[in-house]
């Protein structure tokens, strides 16, 4: 059941995601991206890390997906339209690909990764994960939520216009 | 079938970071290539969580917390900058942003 369901994904997010590379038009390539994203949470509750597939959803296809479809209509793009690929970024595009997959398979096959029974014996309930947060992983936390800070100032800075810093764009 | 391991789980992600990787190459317009950056971020997720998974340890699952909080930032920066870039070229296609050329 598990592998079926692992297959039923992987074959899902794999064509999601080769829709937001080809769609013509831009929406549609949102689009894709949103059904890829929920394709990997799939993939995220099989692997045991159901609190994880729940976030993915809401951050990503909640705000983020969110964010592009509102920048599209707000930008208006003339038609959308996707422009045909050059012959050359196509060869060196695919080159690219091909070794990387060269790479990962040779990674696959070759490499002594340690075998360890798929159980999991860390649990993966919210209060393990606050336990980790809060102690062992404390610095990052604070240092995360400084880099929103930052973030969401330098949104505000970046869209607003503010009289007499017309210079610094 | 293909049984749910390891490998699988890292050829797949290595699969769908390829796929993003030819999106930001061949793609010119700038939305899809930032579209196509987090489906690279999405992958590399992937792949921790299968690691984490795999090894009987929540740190993998935990990077993968500051790596969507990074990523959230990121978007919300990202969209900002092509915004205003829109508002003064007039454009997003990535052809036609080469003013540092001359």
């Amino acid at each position: 059941m598990t592998d079926l369901l692992f297959n039923l994904f992987a074959v899902f997010t794999v064509a999601c995601a080769a829709g937001v590379v080809l769609c013509r038009n831009t929406v549609a390539s949102a689009l894709s991206l949103l059904l890829c994203l929920i394709g990997v949470a799939g993939l995220f509750a099989l692997l045991n890390a159901v609190l994880l597939a729940v976030l993915l959803v809401f951050v990503y296809a909640g705000a983020v997906v969110a964010l592009f479809l509102f920048i599209i209509m707000l930008l208006d793009v003339q038609g959308g339209e996707r422009l045909p690929f050059k012959g050359a970024t196509l060869a060196s595009g695919v080159l690219a690909v091909g070794l990387l997959a060269t790479g990962v398979l040779s990674l696959a096959t070759h490499a002594r990764l340690p075998a360890v029974a798929a159980a999991s014996p860390a649990g993966s309930t919210l209060r393990d994960y606050a336990e980790l947060l809060f102690t062992q992983y404390m610095l990052p936390v604070q240092v995360v939520g400084f880099l929103l800070l930052a973030a969401m100032l330098g949104v505000i800075v970046l869209s607003k216009k503010f009289a007499g810093l017309e210079d610094i764009k | 079938m293909i049984p749910l391991t390891l490998n699988a789980c890292l050829v797949l992600s290595a699969v769908l970071f390829a796929l993003g990787f030819l999106g930001v190459l061949l793609r010119r317009n700038t939305l899809v290539i930032y579209m196509c950056l987090e489906l690279m971020l999405v992958a590399s997720t992937l792949a921790l969580v299968a690691f984490s998974h795999f090894n009987g340890t929540l740190d993998g699952n935990v990077f993968v917390f500051f790596i969507l909080t990074v990523a959230a930032a990121e978007v919300a920066v990202g969209l900002a900058i092509i915004v205003a870039l829109f508002r003064k070229r007039h454009t997003i296609q990535v052809d036609e942003l080469n003013s540092l050329k001359n």
